[in-house]
């Protein structure tokens, strides 16, 4: 049998993998009626990558991805996924690609062995043939295989959907959002998880509204608004914030903040837990500065300090310039 | 939002149009052995009086059940022959009315609107020369339902309602649950065709529905006593067809609705209410106002009682329904075709 792919360009499909491109995406565009949700994205995602789409609710990532796993059509601009075309090729990809949509969304009246061979049987494979590959994720739920797949836990939820959308070892696989509304040990275990899918050759695109969860990832790109503000390593984001950045805190936080802003000297200030992350309009503004300009609001306990960027300030400043 | 408003207007409407059991322009046959001036003008007092529409006129000879299969005429009155030399004579006169009992309310009506118009007639136009009591005798003959049990009514309108029920509205629901759920997102970024998804959300309820329309000939014919004169084979045949019907019917409606809401309310908009005020079940069609007996053929469950009817309790066979079961045939293939243009291989 000869299957003819034809893709914009003249390279094959296979030349195109062999250049080590998982998923390529070019100038993808696609509105709902009145909103924006993706504004010309493009990125590429290599072979073997654990990539990260991070942003808060609304920078198009549900929507990226959906054009990616074919649910949707964009407006414009093209996008393959392992060399095959989104639109035209996506019985192919639904083939060979793994998902996790945002929602949880099993059956949740099936027990969790029910929903593992239902999904084997979907993907025209059964649960023996390629257990390998869920195991080390299989074991942790496997005491509660007859379990109903609605009673479990938001980390086990987690983890059986995974299971899934591995079932059929697929080549790409799509997370979108799996951490949310998931426990911080069960989300620290996902993630370990996901390191070893990768190891094992699996492609992972995976979005997140949590920033500290960046770091794990080989490259993220930030998103905002249906926008890419940045696409590099973690590392190199955090190594290009070349601002000075001073944690504050003291025991009135929600004054605080309000009088940071009304400084003159002050050109950015956020909340980051415990902590107010504060820039100053250049990078000559001492410590000090900040110090007695609050002493004089009559703020007690005061806190100034240097601090190391994390990948959350790098988001932050380009939102800022933005 | 308008829906809220709409609903209690259409449904006063409906209801108020639907639900009267005033008979207007029923058909009915005349079986005239007598031919003389007092018979003709009994019939042309019985067409005038609006009531009844004359449908057919028989030859003494014709097989009258004959009539009654075709489904044309509610009721055939038979004129005694030499009716007005024995009334004018004997001031005694045979009148025989026969009517469907298949739909018992229907006949009874109709035969009591029939008597009086010509118990009147007699009284006004003869009596008053003849100056004899009134022996006109009229024998009413209930076909197909002596005892006018309204259960030989209910059992082909129930199947036909619970059939669309748990065919068309489960099957609707249960597609749009999954869109709900979000499953429907996992199914359809599967390597599945919508026809695997699709059949595998229906063959269940194909089975649900035709052990229920067993089970409700099973108990209308062993607790009720409601006859099955045609083939039985043939009957089951025809609800398979049906429940066919009502599954495509149901596939559709998930296609448009976006969830089960939805669903649930476009089913029992479009399926209940009509299945019982516009199919002809509780409310007979000849009675309702033109729109709404236009309206009634767009309503399968229409074709449907019509074929139950006519195979149970007249013992019909296809050639005397072929024609229902071709409309039902062609609703189906319409629904599927819908269907297969509306589903979305995609979101959105």
């Amino acid at each position: 049998m000869t299957t003819k792919i034809i893709i914009s360009g003249s390279e094959s499909p296979l030349l195109r993998r062999g250049l080590g491109e998982a998923i390529s995406i070019q100038h993808i565009s696609k509105s709902y009626k009145e909103v924006q949700a993706v504004r010309d994205i493009s990125l590429e995602v290599q072979k073997g990558e654990l990539f990260g789409l991070i942003g808060p609710d609304g920078a198009g990532k549900t929507t990226l991805m959906r054009i990616l796993m074919t649910l949707l059509i964009q407006d414009k601009g093209e996008a393959t996924m392992g060399g095959f075309d989104v639109v035209k090729d996506y019985k192919k990809i639904r083939n060979m690609v793994g998902y996790m949509p945002g929602r949880f969304s099993l059956y949740q009246d099936l027990t969790v062995e029910e929903n593992l061979n239902f999904f084997a049987t979907v993907f025209k494979t059964t649960v023996a043939e390629n257990y390998e590959l869920i195991r080390d994720i299989y074991v942790q739920i496997e005491p509660f295989k007859n379990r109903l797949a609605g009673k479990l836990s938001g980390g086990m939820k987690q983890k059986l959907a995974l299971s899934c959308a591995l079932i059929h070892k697929p080549e790409i696989l799509i997370l979108d959002e799996p951490t949310t509304g998931v426990d911080a040990v069960s989300r620290k275990e996902f993630w370990e998880m996901l390191k070893k899918l990768q190891q094992k050759g699996i492609t992972i695109l995976v979005s997140t509204p949590y920033m500290d969860e960046a770091t794990l990832c080989n490259r993220v790109a930030l998103m905002q608004k249906g926008k890419v503000l940045d696409i590099d390593t973690p590392r190199n984001l955090v190594d290009g914030y070349t601002r000075k950045l001073y944690a504050i805190r003291s025991n009135q936080m929600h004054h605080l903040i309000q009088d940071l802003r009304s400084y003159e000297k002050t050109d950015s200030a956020y909340a980051f837990g415990q902590y107010l992350h504060v820039t100053g309009k250049d990078d000559e503004v001492e410590a000090t500065e900040f110090e007695n300009f609050l002493m004089k609001k009559d703020h007690e306990n005061l806190e100034v300090f240097d601090i190391q960027p994390t990948i959350e300030d790098v988001f932050m400043e380009l939102l800022h310039e933005g | 939002m308008m829906i809220i408003f709409l609903l209690p207007i259409v449904q006063l409407l409906l209801f108020g149009k639907v639900i009267n059991t005033d008979i207007q322009n029923s058909r009915i046959a005349i079986l005239d052995q007598s031919h003389d001036n007092t018979t003709r003008e009994i019939t042309s007092k019985l067409v005038s009086s609006g009531y009844f529409v004359l449908g057919e006129e028989l030859m003494p000879g014709d097989d009258v059940e004959d009539v009654f299969r075709k489904g044309q005429v509610k009721m055939v009155v038979t004129f005694g022959s030499e009716f007005e030399k024995n009334l004018e004579r004997d001031g005694k006169a045979d009148v025989q009315l026969l009517a469907d009992a298949s739909d018992p309310n229907t006949a009874r009506i109709l035969t009591a609107y029939a008597s009086g118009i010509i118990s009147d007639y007699v009284k006004k136009e003869k009596l008053q020369n003849l100056q004899l009591p009134n022996q006109i005798k009229t024998e009413v003959r209930m076909l197909y339902n002596e005892g006018l049990k309204s259960v030989y009514m209910f059992v082909p309108g129930i199947m036909a309602m619970i059939l669309m029920l748990i065919s068309a509205m489960m099957t609707s629901i249960s597609i749009s649950k999954e869109k709900e759920l979000g499953t429907m997102e996992v199914l359809l970024a599967s390597p599945l065709k919508p026809i695997q998804i699709v059949l595998g959300k229906v063959t269940p309820y194909l089975l649900l529905s035709f052990i229920n329309a067993l089970t409700i000939i099973l108990i209308g014919v062993f607790f009720f006593g409601v006859p099955i004169k045609g083939s039985f084979i043939l009957l089951m045949a025809e609800s398979f067809l049906f429940i066919m019907m009502a599954l495509s019917l149901g596939i559709l409606i998930s296609t448009i609705a976006p969830n089960q809401m939805v669903a649930m309310f476009i089913s029992v908009l479009a399926l209940m209410l009509p299945t019982i005020l516009l199919s002809g079940f509780m409310f007979p069609i000849e009675n309702m106002p033109l729109p709404l007996r236009i309206l009634s053929h767009a309503m399968p469950p229409r074709w449907f009682i019509v074929i139950i009817k006519n195979i149970m309790l007249k013992g019909t066979g296809i050639l005397f329904v072929w024609k229902e079961t071709l409309i039902l045939m062609f609703m189906t293939f319409v629904f599927i075709a819908l269907s297969i243009k509306n589903f979305k291989i995609r979101l959105e």
